[in-house]
C-alpha cells in the first residue's frame, strides 16, 4: 500500500520537500471477521449453574445443552469446567432443553453469578462488559437471549435514560448494504482534503505510556481496516505506528512530549488538545511508575519521574493565539486537518464556535464523564458538564451562528455502546470518539487500576514488558475489529429501523429519542 | 512546585486492617498445585501480603480484604477455584450518605495526605441530591495565573473570618479609624465540635493541635478547654469558645485573648453580642443558628444587622434541614441566605460559615460556590481516625475501632494530613476554574453548573416537562 500522499498528488506539488520524505510504505488491514475468544481460561458468566453431589454423571445435560455449556469428554468420567459463559440462564427455562428441569436427578440448579456484583460499574455495569466481550469476540450484536442489558448503564442520568422511538415498522424497506454510516471530516471547502471515514466514530487519544504498545497499536489496526482514525494521545509517535500514518492522529497538547516537526507532517489530522474530560482544566498526569525506559525515551523525560502537563498551553491567551497555533500547524503540514479537543465548560458553545473561526476543522468536546489512565478522583466527578448536555448547547449554537454545516462536531466522554454513538448523532454530534470500549474489548473490566504501580493488570494501560505481552497486536486488532463491525451492524439496523439511508440523515433528530425522566411533551423539529 | 507554598504529609499507618471492597474466596478443593499459580502472578502482591498478615494476626474478626478486584486470578486459575467476592464489612461502612466509598477514600488522604487519582473515568450515578447535583465549570484559556508549572502555585486559599467594612474611614488627621477584627485562616476550612453522639472527651486535644498545626481555627466547648491540658494556652490563636445558651462566660482575663467565640441563637442575641463586645471588641463573634424550618428566615433576617460578624449556619450530619419531614440540602439553603443578602446589600459586611453534610473535599469547595465565606467539618476528621460510623458510640461500651486509644502522632497526624489532602484538592478545582483566591470562589454559581438548570436547558428543550418521581 502507498502512502496517502502520492494518491493526493494535486498536494505534492505545494507540500515542504520534508513532507515527501516522511512517506513510508502503509499496511493495508482486513476487516474481516474472525472469531476471537477470549483470553482467559475462565471466562466471567452472568449465569453459573451448580451441580451437587446427587449427580450420577449420566451425561444427559450434556447432551441436551445445544449451547455447550456441559462438557463430558468421550472416554472420561468427570465433566470438564462447564462453558458458562454460552449459557443463557433463565431464558431457557421456555425451551425443551431447560438441563435443571432434565437432570433426572434434579442436581442442577441455576443462579446469577454473585460475582457480576463487582464487575463494572454504574458507568459500566457488568452486563455492558459482557457483551462488549461478545461482540468482540464475534462481530455481532449479542444474541438476545443472552438477556444482557447492555445498551445503556445503570447510571440514572443522561444516555442512560434516553431512549429511541423506535417506530412499530420501518416506514420504508431498506437493505442494510445500501446505508451509509461515513462521515465527512472537513466542512470548511478550504482546498484541503475532504477526508472521510466509514463509521461515524475514530478512536480517542491514548498515549505510549498511559497504554502498551500493543493496545495502541490494535487500535491503529482496527481503525485502518474501518477506513477511520486513532489518535497517539500526547506521549510521542512511536515508529511503529509509521505503517498506520495513514489513520493516524497525532495529538499537539500542553505537554509537547515528543511532538516534532516531522511527526506533525506523518499524518492526516492533527489533533489540538486543550483539554481532557477526565480531569478538565488540569492537563496530563502520568504517574512516575509508569514511566519505564520506553517511555521516557519516547516523551524525552526522565524514567521513573512523574510527568504532568501543564494546563493550559502557556502560549494560548485567547482565540488569536489558538489561530496561529492551527496556522503553525497548517503551515507544517498543508494536507493535515485540524482538530481542536476541548473539554465542556459552561462556555462550551462559545468555545466551540470560537474553535472554528480560528481555523479548525474538527472541534471535539470531551465531555466530564469521560476516560483516562489518571486523574484526580475530584475531577473526575465534579469538574466540567457530562457531554450528553454539551452536544444540545453546541449544536443548537453553532445552527444559531450559522456554521453547523462548517464544521465537524465529534464528541467523547462516557460513549460507550453503539446505542451511545447514534444518540450523540441524534442530539447534534457528527461523529463520536470512543476509548475505553475498545480497551474493554481487548479484556479491560474498568477496575480503574490503571494509574498504580506497573499499571494494569489486564496489560492493557501498562508499559510493564510482562504485563504487557498478555496479549498479541493481531489478537487485540481483530478483537476491536469485530467490535467495530458490531456496532457497524447496530448503528445500520437503528437507521434501518427509521428508513434512514445515511447517518447523516440521523444528526439533530433529537425527535426521534425520548428521555425517560420526561413527558415527552414538546414535538422538537429537525 | 517550590517548598513553600507545599504542605508537606508524613505517612501515618492505619491501626487496623483495611477494610476493602472485595476478598477473593479461594475454594482450595481441587487445587492442581500448579507451579505457576495465579497468586505468585498477582500485579498487586496481595496473596503474598495476605499470607503476612495472617502470620502476624491480632485482630481474628477480620478478614483481608485488599483485594483490588481486577479478576486476574479469577480468570486464570487452572482449575477455576478463585472467586470475587464483595466484602460485607465494606458494605456496612457509614450510612447512605456518609457511604463506604467516601469512608475508603477519606482513609486513604489520612494516611498519605495526598489527592486520590486512579484510572478510567468516572464511574458513578451521573447525578445525585445534595452536592452531587452540581459541577463546577473549568475555563479553557483562562488561568489564575501564569506563574509556575501548573499556574495553581500562587492560589490563595486564605478566607477572612469577622465582619469586614464597605470602606475605609478615616479621622480628621488622616489616620485609618480602627477596623473591625478579622481572622485570616489559610484555607476556608474550620473544625467544628464533633457532633454529641460521636464525642470523645479524648479527640478534644488532638483536633485543636490540628487546626494549631494547619494554622485554622477550631470551635470547642468552653467547658472541654480544661481538656487541654497544662499548655492549654499555647492554642488560644487557634480556639473559638462555643458557649451555649447555658454556658458561663468565660474569665474576662481569657476572653480577651481568644480571637472568636460562637453564641447559640437565641432571642436575646444582640445583648449577649453587646455583652462579648463589651468585654473584648478584638473578639470576633459568631452566632450558631441550626438551619431548621425557620433557620433560613432567622439568618436572613439576622444578616442585615450590621452588628452581625459572622452566622454560621448548621444543618444536620447530612448536611439536611433539621426537624422537617421534607428537608432542603445546605447548599441550597445557604445559597438562599447568601442570595437575599447579596440583594439587600448586606452580604460583603459579614462572613457565612457553613457545616453539615461537607464529606468529601469537593463539597467544600462547592459549599463554598454556593455562598459561604468558609466551611465546618467534623465527621471527616473522626473518620479519618478509622472510625466506620457505627454509631454504637455509648460511652458504656468500648468503641470497636479504640478511638479513646489513639495517641497524638497518630491522631494529629492523621487529621493534618485530611486536612492537606483537602487543601490539595481544593486548589485543583480553583485551578480548573481559573480562580485565584478562595475568598473570588464565595457565591461564585457563574463557575458552578447545577443539574436542574442544565437539564431545564437542554433536555427540557427537547423533552419538555420534567417528571416528578
Amino acid at each position: 500500500m502507498v502512502n496517502s500522499l502520492v494518491q493526493e498528488s494535486d498536494f505534492n506539488l505545494i507540500l515542504p520537500e520534508k513532507t515527501i520524505q516522511t512517506m513510508v510504505p502503509q499496511t493495508a488491514v482486513s476487516r474481516e471477521l474472525k472469531l476471537a475468544p477470549p483470553r482467559y481460561r475462565n471466562e466471567i458468566a452472568k449465569y453459573i449453574i451448580r451441580r451437587n453431589s446427587a449427580c450420577i454423571k449420566c451425561g444427559k445435560c450434556a447432551k441436551v445443552c445445544p449451547q455447550g455449556v456441559h462438557v463430558l469428554k468421550p472416554g472420561y468420567k468427570l465433566f470438564s469446567s462447564p462453558k458458562l459463559q454460552v449459557c443463557i440462564g433463565p431464558a431457557c427455562q421456555k425451551t425443551d432443553h431447560y438441563c435443571v428441569d432434565l437432570c433426572p436427578q434434579k442436581a442442577l440448579q441455576l443462579v446469577e453469578n454473585p460475582q457480576m456484583k463487582l464487575l463494572g460499574d454504574f458507568r459500566w455495569p457488568g452486563d455492558m462488559i459482557l457483551a462488549t466481550w461478545k461482540m468482540a469476540e464475534t462481530g455481532n450484536p449479542p444474541p438476545p437471549e443472552y438477556n444482557y442489558e447492555y445498551e445503556t448503564g445503570n447510571s440514572g442520568g443522561g444516555f442512560d435514560r434516553i431512549r429511541f422511538k423506535f417506530p412499530a415498522k420501518p416506514p420504508v424497506d431498506i437493505n442494510e448494504n445500501e446505508i451509509d454510516i461515513g462521515v465527512e471530516l472537513n466542512r470548511r471547502n478550504d482546498g484541503r482534503p475532504n477526508i472521510r471515514i466509514d463509521v461515524p466514530w475514530y478512536g480517542g487519544g491514548m498515549s505510549f505510556g498511559s497504554v502498551s504498545m500493543s493496545t495502541q497499536l490494535a487500535k491503529a489496526r482496527a481503525a485502518t481496516a474501518f477506513n477511520t482514525f486513532t489518535c497517539t494521545g500526547e506521549g510521542g509517535y512511536p515508529e511503529r505506528f509509521r505503517p498506520y500514518d495513514d489513520h493516524t492522529i497525532t495529538q499537539v497538547a500542553t505537554g509537547l512530549f515528543g511532538v516534532r516537526e516531522e511527526t506533525i507532517q506523518r499524518v492526516r489530522i492533527v489533533e489540538f488538545k486543550y483539554a481532557q474530560g477526565a480531569k478538565p482544566g488540569l492537563g496530563g498526569h502520568l504517574l512516575a511508575d509508569k514511566v519505564t525506559p520506553g517511555v521516557a525515551k519516547i516523551r524525552e523525560t526522565v524514567m521513573g519521574i512523574s510527568l504532568f502537563s501543564p494546563f493550559p498551553f502557556h502560549s494560548v491567551y485567547s482565540i488569536e493565539d489558538h489561530k496561529k497555533h492551527l496556522d503553525w500547524i497548517k503551515h507544517l503540514n498543508r494536507r493535515a486537518l485540524v482538530a481542536t479537543k476541548v473539554s465542556t465548560p459552561n462556555d462550551v458553545d462559545m468555545v466551540a464556535v470560537g474553535s472554528y473561526f480560528a481555523g479548525s476543522h474538527i472541534v471535539h468536546l470531551d465531555g466530564g464523564y469521560g476516560g483516562t489512565g489518571a486523574a484526580p478522583d475530584i475531577a473526575k466527578k465534579n469538574i466540567a458538564m457530562p457531554i450528553e448536555y454539551a452536544i444540545i448547547k453546541v449544536h443548537r449554537f453553532l445552527e444559531k451562528e450559522g456554521i453547523r454545516d462548517k464544521v465537524t462536531l465529534m464528541v467523547s466522554g462516557g460513549l460507550r455502546t453503539a446505542h451511545d454513538i447514534a444518540k450523540s448523532i441524534a442530539l447534534g454530534a457528527d461523529g463520536v470518539i470512543v476509548g475505553t470500549a475498545e480497551l474493554v474489548a481487548l479484556g479491560c473490566i474498568h477496575c480503574s487500576r490503571c494509574e498504580s504501580g506497573r499499571g494494569c493488570p489486564r496489560g492493557i494501560a501498562t508499559t510493564d514488558p510482562e504485563l504487557s505481552a498478555q496479549f498479541s497486536v493481531e489478537w487485540g486488532s481483530q478483537r476491536i475489529v469485530n467490535l467495530y463491525s458490531a456496532w457497524e451492524k447496530e448503528i445500520k439496523g437503528i437507521l434501518k429501523s427509521f428508513g434512514m439511508r445515511s447517518i447523516t440523515e440521523l444528526r439533530g433528530r433529537s425527535d426521534l429519542l425520548e428521555h425517560l425522566d420526561y413527558n415527552n411533551d414538546v414535538g422538537t423539529k429537525k | 512546585m517550590p517548598e513553600k507554598y507545599h504542605i508537606e504529609a508524613k505517612t501515618i499507618a492505619p491501626r487496623l486492617p483495611r477494610t476493602g471492597k472485595c476478598g477473593v474466596v479461594d475454594w482450595r478443593e481441587d487445587c492442581a498445585g500448579c507451579h505457576n499459580c495465579v497468586k505468585k502472578a498477582c500485579v498487586f502482591d496481595r496473596y503474598r501480603l495476605e499470607t503476612q498478615y495472617i502470620r502476624r494476626l491480632n485482630n481474628i474478626d477480620t478478614i483481608y480484604s485488599e483485594c483490588m478486584g481486577c479478576f486476574s486470578c479469577v480468570q486464570n486459575c487452572t482449575k477455576g477455584i478463585l472467586a470475587l467476592s464483595a466484602n460485607p464489612a465494606y458494605e456496612n461502612l457509614g450510612n447512605d450518605y456518609w457511604t463506604p466509598a467516601i469512608i475508603e477514600t477519606t482513609w486513604a488522604q489520612a494516611e498519605n495526605g495526598k489527592i486520590p487519582v486512579s484510572g478510567a473515568g468516572y464511574r458513578g450515578k451521573f447525578t445525585g441530591n445534595g452536592f452531587d447535583s452540581m459541577w463546577t465549570d473549568m475555563s479553557e484559556i483562562v488561568r489564575p495565573t501564569r506563574d509556575g508549572i501548573h499556574g495553581r502555585e500562587y492560589i490563595s486559599t486564605a478566607v477572612d473570618i469577622g465582619r469586614k467594612p464597605g470602606f475605609l474611614s478615616f479621622d480628621v488627621y488622616g489616620k485609618a479609624l480602627a477596623l473591625p477584627p478579622i481572622i485570616d485562616i489559610p484555607m476556608p476550612l474550620i473544625i467544628d465540635m464533633l457532633p454529641p453522639t460521636y464525642r470523645r472527651s479524648n479527640l478534644v486535644p488532638f483536633m485543636v493541635a490540628t487546626a494549631a498545626r494547619t494554622g485554622t481555627l477550631t470551635i470547642i466547648d468552653y467547658n472541654d478547654y480544661d481538656l487541654l491540658g497544662a499548655d492549654k494556652q499555647k492554642y488560644l490563636p487557634n480556639l473559638v469558645f462555643f458557649l451555649g445558651s447555658g454556658n458561663q462566660l468565660p474569665s474576662t482575663e481569657l476572653l480577651l485573648k481568644i480571637k472568636m467565640v460562637e453564641i447559640t441563637d437565641g432571642h436575646d442575641i444582640e445583648h449577649r453580642v453587646t455583652e462579648l463586645k463589651k468585654l473584648n471588641p478584638e473578639a470576633v463573634v459568631s452566632i450558631r443558628i441550626q438551619m431548621d424550618s425557620t433557620g433560613v428566615e432567622r439568618a436572613i433576617e439576622l444578616g442585615q444587622n450590621t452588628w452581625i460578624e459572622v452566622l454560621h449556619l448548621v444543618g444536620d450530619l447530612n448536611g439536611n434541614q433539621i426537624g422537617v419531614n421534607n428537608p432542603r440540602f445546605i447548599k441550597d439553603m445557604v445559597l438562599q441566605v447568601h442570595k437575599s443578602l447579596v440583594k439587600s446589600g448586606h452580604r460583603d459586611g459579614m462572613t457565612l460559615i457553613a457545616g453539615g453534610g461537607i464529606a468529601l473535599a469537593e463539597h467544600m469547595a462547592k459549599q463554598i460556590l454556593c455562598g459561604a465565606d468558609a466551611v465546618t467539618i467534623d465527621l471527616p476528621l473522626l473518620v479519618a481516625l478509622e472510625c466506620k460510623l457505627c454509631t454504637t458510640c455509648d460511652p458504656s461500651s468500648s468503641c470497636p475501632v479504640d478511638i479513646e486509644k489513639i495517641e497524638a502522632i497518630y491522631g494529629v497526624g492523621r487529621m493534618f494530613n485530611l486536612i492537606v489532602a483537602w487543601h490539595d484538592q481544593l486548589i485543583e478545582m480553583m485551578g480548573a476554574m481559573g480562580i485565584r483566591e478562595a475568598r473570588r470562589l464565595r457565591g461564585e454559581t457563574g463557575r458552578a453548573m447545577f443539574f436542574d438548570e442544565l437539564e431545564e436547558e437542554t433536555f427540557g428543550k427537547l423533552f419538555g416537562s420534567r417528571k416528578r418521581f
